[in-house]
């Protein structure tokens, strides 16, 4: 007799196959729209980035300067000022370099200059040390040079954008 | 008084049998403090379920004042700790309970290491363990950033680095976790606070309940 309906589906088999279809199918419909939720933040297209005004052109030296700069931030409901700090000056070329204090390490802020740390940018957490450009110091835990703002020069004054990263070391 | 209503159910339902499967068990003398002090290593995992409880009760209790909100997360911690009867001592509980749990985990699965408790049949088990860590150390990192002070905020800035130093799917980890891939705010706060008080206590009572069901079928290992 089993021979016979070998390739037939048995009602129980039938019963398992949908059930467990429509079980999944539910489940499925269920459980989507809240995963939907929980991603949305990586669905979100990233902001626009607005220059904002920082300092004259005139006023930099060679020697960094700390500046700080407020940029209209979104938070998803929450709308407010950011305070954002950068070291600006000009290179040995004469280039104007906008860096970001945020350490490629860990995120903690440095500083120029400080201690006993001439010519360098100095990260107090973990001692991590960057040379005058802003690149990282071997052997030192910073993985990368310091990000720098995009910026932009319009009648002598300088605009800034995003700090960008510069590539790992 | 209390004897009557507990026959009065027992004799409907047949409740006798449930908590004897669940509670009448002898302990083994190898397990057994009383019997040789040094047993008392086998303690950690029962002192990890007791702060578990703790911890879990007492954030409850917290959920009462706290919001995850960012302009009034903090004042709530403050206002419960200073304003509320024995909020001090209930966030105290939380507070200092998430360290202790974490040394307790810890102690626990050592004695389960180096003791070799962890061998056939017990592999399972031992794989459940690990997750558990790994819940702990989840909610204690959400749980950290909740009230919301400088603290909290630089703590978790440093940790969504770390998890955005994970090659190529670093950034998508980050911005998961934080709700934005550069701001640690008002949506970092949400997300932090739903995860430390629903997904991941929904997550530890599953891990823990398969947890004492090896447990039981298996038995505890040893003696050595
Ligand atoms: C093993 C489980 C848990 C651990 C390790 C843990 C860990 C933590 C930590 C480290 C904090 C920061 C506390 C502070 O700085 O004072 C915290 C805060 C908080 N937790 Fe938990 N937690 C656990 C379970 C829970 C549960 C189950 C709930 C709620 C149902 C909860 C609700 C809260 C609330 C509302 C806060 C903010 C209040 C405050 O900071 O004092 N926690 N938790
Ligand atoms: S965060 Fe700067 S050196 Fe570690």
């Amino acid at each position: 007799m089993s021979e016979k309906k070998n390739n037939q589906v048995s009602r129980r088999q039938f019963l398992n196959y949908t059930l467990t279809g429509v079980g999944g199918f539910m489940g499925a419909a269920m459980v989507s729209p809240m995963v939907g939720m929980a991603v949305d933040p990586l669905l979100q297209a990233e902001g626009s980035s607005d220059f904002q005004y920082v300092m004259d052109v005139s006023e930099i030296t060679q020697e960094p300067q700390r500046k700080s700069f407020t940029v209209p931030q979104e938070d998803g409901w929450y709308e407010s000022e950011s305070e954002q700090t950068a070291w600006i000056y000009r290179t040995e070329n004469d280039e104007i370099l906008a860096l970001s204090p945020v350490c490629t390490h860990l995120g903690c802020t440095v500083d120029w200059e400080s201690g006993d740390h001439d010519n360098e940018f100095f990260c107090p957490c973990h001692n991590g040390r960057y040379d005058r450009m802003g690149v990282n110091i071997a052997d030192t835990p910073p993985t990368a040079p310091l990000p720098a703002y995009e910026y932009r020069v319009e009648e002598g004054k300088l605009y800034l954008g995003k700090a960008q990263p510069r590539g790992g070391a | 008084m209390l004897q009557k209503l507990y026959d009065w159910v027992d004799e409907r339902l047949d409740i006798t049998p449930i908590w004897r499967d669940i509670a009448d068990h002898e302990v083994p003398e190898h397990v057994n403090p009383a019997h040789h002090f040094s047993a008392f290593v086998y303690c950690f995992g029962g002192l990890t379920f007791f702060v578990t409880v703790i911890q879990v009760l007492s954030g409850m209790f917290l959920t009462m004042y706290y919001v995850p909100d960012i302009e009034n997360a903090f004042a709530s911690v403050e206002y419960l700790q200073s304003q509320v009867a024995h909020g001090q001592i209930v966030r105290g509980m939380h507070h200092w309970g998430a360290s202790v749990v974490i040394v307790m985990i810890f102690l626990h699965t050592l004695r389960v290491f180096f003791q070799g408790a962890y061998k056939k049949p017990r592999e399972l088990n031992w794989v459940v363990g690990v997750l558990l860590f790994f819940v702990m150390f989840g909610l204690g990192f959400t749980g950290y950033l909740l009230p919301w002070d400088n603290k909290a905020f630089f703590a978790t800035q440093v940790g969504l680095e770390i998890a955005e130093s994970v090659p190529v799917i670093g950034t998508d980890i980050k911005t998961l976790l934080a709700g934005d891939p550069e701001i640690v705010g008002a949506q970092t706060l949400t997300r932090f606070f739903a995860i430390h008080v629903f997904f991941l206590p929904a997550a530890l009572f599953g891990l823990m309940a398969a947890h004492f069901i090896m447990i039981r079928r298996q038995g505890i290992s040893g003696p050595l």
